[in-house]
């Protein structure tokens, strides 16, 4: 063989490599605890709302203000969470946590929630919020779909759960709350508990 | 230069069963499925590049059952693994020269 056929060998094995390899880093853990962080979010969402003297969320009010926060900290403690619990996964199983399929998993996750997120927002600030619930879960079911791809299979499960039920919700609107905490508490829970039986232990 | 020829591994000296190893040292394992995807060959080929590499003592075939379909699965063996790490080896210090 020639040096021009070990280099295209070279190229294949890196090739193969990257292509089959898939995000096992992934931690049925984190899964369950953001479930219960949506269900402590949604708690105290409730809890607002009730005692705001109306039994509906309107836009201008302080109270939004404090349901907005509420969510971000619920998103951010979730993914604090599973960066933290993939990295001592890696760190477990002598890999770096950042390597290509790492990115190739997180771009194909952020393009369809970043596109849903905006567009969230965007309905919002025109005064449409009335899907937001629905809309919340498409998008993020969606993104889980079409990242499955390089992670573990049930991902790709819970993508399908997730878009059925924004679909019902955006039927029942008035229902967006209870679809929210199915969809992000009750669904995390049982799918990361899959993940944690199957693949954790 | 006569000692790394010698490490360069007949077993891996066809694209199909490079691949395999590829695929299989980067992953837990894999099944039949799978590889056929990846690799783009034909059943009865596939099947013969894997035999071959059982017989070396490569790769670990498992059958299983998932329900009622079977499934044959795939994976690296320690033996493999090293030859495979010395293949690759190899071919870097020539591609040097």
């Amino acid at each position: 063989m020639s040096a021009e056929d070990y280099l295209k060998d070279i190229t294949e094995i890196k090739d193969m490599m990257n292509k089959s390899s898939r995000f096992f880093l992934l931690s049925g853990l984190s899964g369950i605890l953001s479930g219960i962080y949506a269900l402590i979010g949604a708690a105290i969402a409730y809890y607002l709302v009730s005692n705001s003297g109306r039994d509906y969320l309107i836009l201008d009010g302080e109270i939004f203000n404090y349901i907005l926060i509420d969510l971000s900290i619920v998103a951010l403690l979730s993914v604090i969470t599973a960066a933290i619990l993939s990295n001592r996964k890696a760190k477990k199983n002598n890999e770096y946590l950042w390597n290509s399929t790492t990115k190739r998993l997180l771009t194909a996750f952020l393009i369809p929630l970043i596109t849903g997120g905006i567009y969230i927002l965007i309905k919002i600030y025109s005064n449409h919020y009335g899907l937001t619930g629905s809309l919340m879960l498409i998008f993020y079911g969606l993104a889980l779909v079409n990242a499955s791809k390089y992670t573990i299979g049930n991902v790709k499960y819970l993508g399908y759960t997730e878009i059925i039920l924004g679909l019902i919700c955006a039927v029942y609107p008035g229902y967006g709350f209870w679809f929210w905490v199915v969809g992000f508490g009750i669904m995390h829970i049982i799918y990361g508990s899959m993940i944690y039986l199957k693949h954790d232990r | 230069m006569k000692n790394i020829i010698g490490n360069i591994n007949k077993a891996f000296d066809h694209r199909i069963r490079l691949g395999i190893m590829s695929i299989l040292v980067v992953n837990e394992y894999a099944d039949f499925k799978t590889l056929k995807e990846l690799l783009g060959a034909t059943d009865g080929n596939l099947a013969s590049h894997t035999r071959a590499l059982e017989k070396e003592e490569y790769i670990v075939v498992e059958k299983l059952f998932i329900g009622r379909k079977p499934n044959t699965r795939y994976s690296a063996s320690k033996k493999g693994r090293e030859a495979f790490k010395k293949h690759v080896e190899a071919i870097e210090k020539l591609l040097k020269k």
